[in-house]
C-alpha cells in the first residue's frame, strides 16, 4: 500500500518560498496565478497493516514527526495503482 | 562547573563550543555522543549549532529522536541547566523543551554577521552577569532563524519575562531593520518558564575572545557558571 502525505505550512504562517515563486510567475506573465503555497511531498510504502490500521497511524505518523504542528497541517491519502505513477 | 556538549553528525560548532567553554573559561567540559544514554554527570547540557542530520525534514527534527535527548528531557525536567545554541535552539522547539518554531530567514537568505542584541531579561541563570537593557555583539549563522509563535504564546513569553535577548540596532533600538531574519518580536532567545532551560539563534562561543571580535559571549557562560 502506498501512502501519500502532503505537508504545507498552515494559512497564518508566511510562505516566504511559495511567495518567491508566485513572484517569479507573474513576472513570466502568468498573472492570473493569485498565490503559491510551497510544501513536501511523503510516498510511504506500507506494509502489513490493513487500510482501517493505516488510517489510525498515519494521521499520527504526521502529526508525530512529518509536520510541525505549530506551523504546519497535511493531508494525506492511499494511493491507488492509477495514482502511482 | 561541569559541561556537556552534545555531538550530534552534522554539529559543527561542538570543538568551538567545548574550545570556549574549556580552554577560554577553564570550565571541566566533555562531549556528549548523541547515541549515547549518559549525561556524564554534567551541571549544564549545552546543544552546539550546526546541521545536525543534515537539517532533512526540518532543522533540528530528527536530532530530537536521538538516544540522548530523553536524558535530556529528563534533566530539563528535573530543573537542569540547558543551553541551546543555533541549531541547539532549533532542537529544542522541536524536543517542545522551548515554545514556538523556526522558519527560514524573511529574506530566504543564509545570515552570517554580526548582529546587536538587547538583554530584555538579566535575572536568567543565563544572564544574571548583564545588566538589563545592555546591547551585546554577537554574530549569527542561519538559514532557519525567523522565530514563530502563535500570537497567545507571544503574549505569554512577555509576560513571563521568558524573552531573553532581542534584535535591535546600534543604539537597542528593536527596529524592523535590525530584525535580520524576521523573527517574531524580534526574538533571539528566550527561555522556558521555569527559566532552566535557553535557546539563542546568536553564538555565544564564537565570541568569547577579543581576537574573535567580541568577548560579549562569555555573558552567557559566565553567568551560567557564576549561578
Amino acid at each position: 500500500m502506498r501512502v501519500r502525505i502532503l505537508v504545507s505550512f498552515k494559512e497564518s504562517v508566511l510562505d516566504p518560498q511559495g511567495q518567491t515563486v508566485k513572484n517569479a510567475l507573474l513576472t513570466l506573465g502568468y498573472a492570473f496565478v493569485k498565490d503559491v503555497r510551497q510544501g513536501k511531498v511523503f510516498d510511504l510504502e506500507i506494509d502489513g497493516l490493513t487500510e482501517e490500521e493505516a488510517r489510525r497511524v498515519i494521521p499520527e505518523i504526521a502529526d508525530k514527526v512529518l509536520a510541525n504542528p505549530i506551523i504546519e497541517k497535511f493531508t494525506w491519502e492511499i494511493l491507488t495503482e492509477a495514482k502511482q505513477v | 562547573m561541569k559541561f556537556g556538549v552534545v555531538v550530534f553528525p552534522g554539529s559543527n560548532c561542538d570543538y568551538d563550543t567545548y574550545y570556549a567553554l574549556k580552554e577560554v573559561l577553564r570550565q571541566e567540559t566533555v562531549l556528549l555522543w548523541h547515541k549515547d544514554h549518559d549525561l556524564q554527570g554534567v551541571d549544564c547540557v549545552v546543544l552546539p549549532g550546526g546541521f545536525s542530520y543534515g537539517d532533512y525534514l526540518r532543522a533540528g527534527a530528527i536530532a530530537r529522536f536521538s538516544p540522548l535527548m530523553q536524558e535530556v528531557r529528563e534533566f530539563a525536567a528535573k530543573g537542569g541547566r540547558v543551553l541551546g545554541i543555533c541549531n541547539g535552539f532549533q532542537v529544542l522547539l522541536e524536543l517542545g523543551l522551548l515554545p514556538g518554531a523556526m522558519l527560514r530567514n524573511k529574506n530566504l537568505k543564509f545570515l552570517c554577521q554580526f548582529v546587536h542584541l538587547r538583554v530584555e531579561n538579566a535575572g536568567t541563570l543565563f544572564t544574571r552577569r548583564a545588566r538589563k537593557g545592555q546591547v551585546l555583539r554577537l554574530p549569527i549563522a542561519h538559514f532557519d532563524g525567523l522565530y514563530y509563535a502563535p500570537l497567545a504564546t507571544l503574549q505569554e513569553l512577555e509576560e513571563n519575562r521568558q524573552v531573553v535577548l532581542r534584535y535591535v540596532d546600534e543604539k537597542g533600538e528593536p527596529t524592523e531593520e535590525a530584525n535580520v531574519n524576521g523573527s517574531a518580536s524580534n526574538i533571539a532567545g528566550l527561555v522556558n518558564e521555569r527559566g532552566n532551560v535557553l535557546g539563542l539563534m546568536p553564538h555565544p562561543e564564537r565570541a568569547s575572545e577579543a581576537l574573535l571580535g567580541s568577548e560579549d559571549g562569555r555573558l552567557i557562560f559566565e553567568s551560567l557558571i557564576q549561578s
